[in-house]
């Protein structure tokens, strides 16, 4: 049996196809299976074909499958672009009003079914689609209930006729694979019922933003990070915050830091062209020492780049970007739980390093659906930094020196309100005072200042994660969403033999330098997998000094998300040219 | 009410601005207003631009921050939005309100925010030695231009109304008790108030002189026949003298500000208040993704 399943439904845009991935992936999720569910979109609001694929396994799974196992296609350029993704007599449902046909060399066992003659007669509030997840129920001999209590859940605020004609929807399907003898055909390893969660890494982030105490997001929108101000737009009112629609991402940044600058957590989020529009807000967050959270769900660049495409090319300039060098911190998830836990740490960094914050996400991660369990509110407390308490203001003879010079160069705020506490914030460099100085041993001292600050997070528990390292001779190091092709192609090298490991870079500026040399020092060849041309975090290790004839990369920029596979042949062929 | 004076106001800092700047009586009549209505230094915090009118922050002991050029209006709303306790005031000339950040100008207006937006307007770009501003007459030769302006100015108050503004005024640097009083109706106005003040360049700008603004200007609050009441009377009586009018120009009783207007925005300021999320609050969240 085989370790997952694929099923894919594909169509026009603005069919539903989301949706009705949403809803399998959901019912199988409740079933107790652990769902990975993406994507194949364009950037256009109807029509041109998109695709949903839900990969389901008894245990975590992070990263596409190769082939699917169950293709529904409600058009046939669906079955002409991904016929070929099935093996061989895996079934293929296609509506019987396509006339459908199999593109040549394509094995697949066509199954027609009359998805619109069966919508036409069941109602007209009822989609193909709701009959093609009754087939596929079905094919993959799940219980049927659990699919039509999901919907009767779901479209009970449509009204009892609505939900009624849904469940006959599936019915109807379900009744016509098993007449077909279909029924079983693919059997499911067995779940393991926990408590999950089926949500995408703009779910969680937002989530973790909201338990730590942010109450103020200003965004423009801008696909994959749209999610995230459209999920704080439903909750924030709940807890007094509110989500400001911005006219661009200018004015974005600005307003975020404002916000923090006055005291309130305040976060923004963007992709690649928006990100490059707030990089000199960034410069100011950095040199007026404003905490500030920025997201950067990254996408395919440069400019327009591919919208609806992964990439991860964003990291030198979250990293770099802007003139001057400007102080920031860079981390970047790579599953849900830890876009929650990176969307909540986010904020006690830029609060107690006083400086911007990017959180680099992706858009495998922003967008698709995976399952969580536990995510650990617990686990997390707010700190707010190093803030100036009003009886040591009162107590003060002379000016509030707010950027004082400190050994670990951090300085207490003041928060606008607190009396005795006024200072002036800038963007130009300035005395310990906040006062205006171009005095060149004072700009040396803030400089200095502001980058000793960051020195300990070189060394930050949680800048790095690594898996099956113990014994690893091969060692491949990625950050963001590719971690999940990375563990599972680990796995795969192991059963052939190879021992492999897994560190993920949580943390990419600072470099942690120090656990990642330690991490890194038992293996034998160090793979550096990621999604760009350049190599961008090699780069960056190059500069931290991880860089000696061990090193090798693997980089992926064709806008698909990086597979096991690929990783796997990657290593392969580093022990075969070089005898790992 | 708090005992304040000029004094709490004054800072340490020397001022950069050329003598004779229109900017000194934007920011006296600031200054004096604010001890008039008795607001105490820490409740007050400035947001300022790039250019000399950015300089007004390092002039005045209020809470100040000074951004990136053009953006003080989209960080004077997060100021708000994390305190709305705080007198919130934007400060900026020509070049940042109506050039590079005209955009936020617009937004600001049609928005509502509860931010007190002061311009210094001199028609030109001063602290990069004379190049021709947004607002700059048609035909002005400068450095840049030397064959004259081939653009049309913006006009500000004109803009403003049309954009929905619900608080226009237009002050003269030299006629501080006007623009006082102007300030002081921006300070109480729900709402966001814009006050455009004629705040001559006496160094780059030689067309828009003290004598040419003694000469030219129309005093509305002293007018009999105006009311500042309608907008279209407004848009009127300011495309009638092209803009070369001071007073209160426009004001909406029945304004309400952006903050008030959010569903669910605290009324309490953000900043202080308890953030940490209930695990029931939490709980229920997640459930919503099953």
């Amino acid at each position: 049996m085989p370790k997952s399943l694929a099923w894919m439904i594909g169509g026009d845009q603005g069919e539903g196809i989301d949706a009705t991935g949403d809803v399998f992936g959901r019912v199988l999720s409740r079933l107790g299976y652990c769902i990975y569910g993406y994507r194949h979109f364009s950037s256009r609001i109807k029509g041109g074909h998109t695709n949903f694929t839900v990969r389901i396994a008894a245990d975590r799974v992070l990263a596409p499958q190769a082939n699917v196992e169950v293709l529904v296609a409600l058009t046939q350029e669906t079955i002409d672009r991904n016929g070929h993704l099935l093996l061989s007599g895996a079934p293929l449902l296609a509506d019987s009003q396509l006339k459908p046909v199999l593109p040549d060399g394509c094995e697949a066992r066509l199954v027609e079914i009359p998805l619109t003659q069966f919508v036409r007669e069941v109602g007209a509030a009822v989609v193909r689609n709701m009959v093609a997840v009754g087939g596929s129920a079905a094919l993959f001999g799940l219980p049927l209930d659990a699919f039509e209590a999901y919907a009767r859940e779901k479209f009970e605020r449509k009204g009892e006729t609505v939900a009624l004609q849904n469940v006959e929807a599936l019915r109807r399907g379900h009744a016509f694979i098993e007449e077909l003898g279909l029924r079983g055909r693919f059997s499911l390893p067995a779940p393991r019922p926990r408590e999950r969660y089926l949500m995408t890494g703009n779910d969680s982030l937002a989530l973790g933003a909201l338990a730590a105490g942010c109450r103020i997001m200003a965004a423009y929108p801008i696909t994959p990070a749209t999610d995230i101000m459209e999920n704080l737009a439903g909750l924030f009112p709940r807890f007094g915050g509110a989500v400001c629609q911005m006219e661009d991402e200018l004015a974005a940044i600005t307003l975020v830091i404002g916000a923090n600058y006055a005291g309130a957590r305040a976060m923004t989020a963007t992709s690649g062209p928006g990100f490059s529009l707030m990089q000199e807000g960034i410069g100011l967050a950095s040199m007026a020492e404003i905490p500030a959270v920025v997201v950067d769900t990254q996408r395919v660049g440069p400019s327009t780049g591919m919208p609806t495409k992964n990439e991860q090319s964003d990291l030198l300039a979250a990293v770099f970007g802007g003139h001057g060098e400007g102080q920031r911190i860079v981390i970047a998830p790579g599953t849900a739980v830890q876009a929650f836990e990176d969307g909540f740490e986010a904020f006690n960094l830029a609060d107690r390093y006083q400086c911007p914050v990017i959180v680099l996400s992706d858009l495998a991660l922003a967008q698709w659906l995976q399952s969580v369990e536990n995510l650990p509110l617990g686990g997390h407390a707010i700190d707010r930094g190093a803030i100036v308490a009003q009886e040591e203001l009162d107590r003060l003879t002379g000016e509030f020196e707010r950027y004082r010079l400190t050994e670990d160069g951090i300085s207490p705020r003041a928060l606008p309100g607190m009396p005795k506490g006024q200072f002036l914030a800038t963007g130009v460099e300035h005395a310990s005072s906040g006062k205006v100085s171009e005095a060149p041993q004072n700009r040396i001292s803030q400089m200095e200042k502001r980058s000793r600050k960051l020195d300990p997070l070189r060394a930050r528990a949680g800048a790095i994660e690594t898996s099956r390292m113990d014994d690893a001779e091969v060692a491949i190091v990625c950050f963001g969403s590719i971690v999940g092709a990375v563990d599972e192609a680990v796995e795969l090298l192991r059963q052939e033999g190879v021992r492999a490991g897994r560190v993920q870079v949580r943390q990419l500026w600072p470099m942690p330098d120090i656990p990642l040399a330690t991490a890194l020092g038992g293996a034998a060849k160090v793979l550096v997998a990621e999604q760009n041309a350049t190599g961008e975090m090699r780069q960056l290790m190059r500069i931290a000094g991880l860089e000696d004839d061990r090193y090798r990369s693997l980089v992926h920029f064709d806008g698909t998300l990086l597979t096991p596979g690929r990783v796997v042949a990657a290593v392969q062929e580093l022990s075969v040219k070089e005898g790992v | 009410m708090e005992t304040v004076t000029l004094q709490d106001y004054k800072t340490s800092e020397k001022s950069w601005w050329c003598p004779g700047c229109g900017d000194f009586g934007v920011l006296a009549a600031l200054q004096k207003t604010l001890v008039k209505l008795g607001i105490p230094p820490h409740r007050v915090a400035i947001v300022a631009g790039i250019g000399c009118s950015g300089k007004m922050g390092n002039y005045i002991n209020s809470y100040n921050i000074h951004v990136v050029h053009g953006r003080t209006l989209p960080s004077a709303l997060g100021v708000k939005l994390a305190n709305r306790d705080l007198l919130v005031i934007a400060a900026g000339g020509d070049g940042d309100g109506f050039a590079i950040g005209m955009n936020h100008f617009v937004h600001a207006v049609r928005r509502n925010i509860g931010v007190k937006y002061i311009v210094m307007d001199n028609h030109i770009y001063g602290l990069t030695k004379g190049q021709n501003s947004p607002t700059s007459d048609h035909g002005q030769k400068v450095k840049a231009a030397p064959f004259g302006n081939v653009e049309s100015p913006v006009r500000p108050l004109s803009l403003a109304l049309t954009a929905g503004a619900t608080y226009v005024a237009q002050g003269f640097s030299s006629n501080q008790a006007q623009l006082a009083r102007l300030t002081e109706g921006a300070i109480a106005h729900p709402g966001f108030a814009f006050v455009n003040v004629l705040s001559p360049c006496v160094t780059y700008n030689k067309v828009n002189t003290y004598d040419f603004y003694k000469q030219m200007l129309h005093d509305l609050d002293e007018d009999p026949d105006y009311q500042p009441d309608s907008r279209g009377g407004a848009i009127a009586a300011v495309l009638e003298r092209e803009e070369l009018v001071t007073g209160l120009i426009y004001h909406d009783p029945r304004s309400v500000a952006y903050e008030d207007a959010l569903p669910g925005f605290a009324e309490q300021p953000l900043a202080g208040r308890d953030i940490t999320l209930g695990q029931e609050d939490f709980a229920e969240l997640l459930a919503s993704y099953r």
